[in-house]
């Protein structure tokens, strides 16, 4: 009964494109949200190049970093991106069951990321490693912790588009879609914020 | 009848798309770590490195993201993203030139 109202009476445009812009309401203002957090890393970014320039002495990563994890970091979360593009795909061909088993890959590569962080991070604080230990370290632990959150806020809203959000699908095909067309597009910023921070930190 | 079933081929044709670059980023992260470890001028280093992150980077954009079919609207936006980016970026550096000068 409720059903039978178009979304688009209460909330407008979360379907259906806008006239003027031509795009829904929920890409759009996705990509709005991804412009704000380009800021928010760009600022850490700059005060990364700020502390590395002003530096008389910079060490290499991978002296206190391990490289072959970061380096399994990268794939696990490349795959990840991989699987949650093929979810979004699956949707597109209407078949929920493929979409279920793709989206379950992506939360569980978010899961596998969190995991190597965690060995990485509990390794650094073993050998004593910490953010106050020198300026590397500080700005790996801020930007990685950053990025980290990042990562469970993506598998927080596709654990959600994956579980009870996925009820969605029976009552409003096209606007579940575009959900996970949004989520997707965050969980692929976040793989794109690390394509960055891998070389960045552990490799230059 | 036959638009859903373009609209089925269009999709199949995406997915290809997706596992080429898929293949591509995983050749890319081999040779990102592989030339980390040629001996380089660290400014050589750092800018072929943030070269192949920056191509990494595009592809995830243009495919994943579906940048290179999008609307222009969105084009715009992130053009004007992109520019603050580096005057954010541009802002240590003057900073740090401007106490390189006083030093």
């Amino acid at each position: 009964m409720a059903s039978a109202h178009s979304i688009d009476d209460v909330i407008p445009y979360t379907v259906a494109p806008r006239e003027d812009t031509g795009l829904n309401n929920v890409k759009l203002g996705i990509w709005l949200f991804l412009a704000s957090e380009v800021m928010l890393f760009g600022a850490l970014f700059a005060g990364y190049l700020l502390l590395r320039v002003g530096a008389t002495d910079w060490p290499e990563g991978r002296t206190y970093l391990s490289v072959p994890w970061a380096f399994t970091n990268t794939l696990v979360l490349i795959s990840s991106s991989v699987t949650m593009v093929m979810a979004w795909a699956s949707l597109i061909r209407k078949d929920l069951g493929k979409y279920r088993l793709w989206m379950g890959l992506t939360v569980l590569g978010g899961f596998g990321f969190l995991i190597i962080k965690y060995i990485e991070y509990s390794s650094k604080f073993h050998h004593g490693y910490f953010p106050e230990t020198n300026t590397f370290l500080a700005i790996y632990f801020t930007l990685t912790a950053l990025h980290g959150l990042h990562v469970i806020s993506g598998m927080a809203v596709n654990g959600y588009l994956l579980g009870p959000g996925t009820k969605m699908w029976q009552t409003e095909p096209q606007r579940f879609t575009n959900r996970v067309e949004a989520a997707g597009l965050f969980w692929h910023f976040v793989d794109l914020v690390w394509i960055f921070l891998f070389p960045i930190l552990y490799l230059l | 009848m036959s638009a859903s079933h373009d609209h089925e081929i269009d999709i199949d044709h995406h997915v290809k798309v997706y596992i080429r670059v898929f293949i591509a980023l995983l050749v890319l992260t081999v040779i990102t770590v592989a030339v980390s470890y040629l001996e380089m001028s660290p400014p050589a280093a750092i800018a072929l490195g943030l070269f192949i992150a920056s191509v990494k980077a595009s592809l995830v954009a243009c495919y994943f993201m579906h940048l290179i079919s999008e609307r222009k609207l969105i084009g715009y936006v992130l053009v004007l993203t992109v520019l603050f980016f580096f005057f954010e970026l541009l802002i240590p550096l003057v900073t740090e030139g401007n106490n390189l000068g006083m030093g």
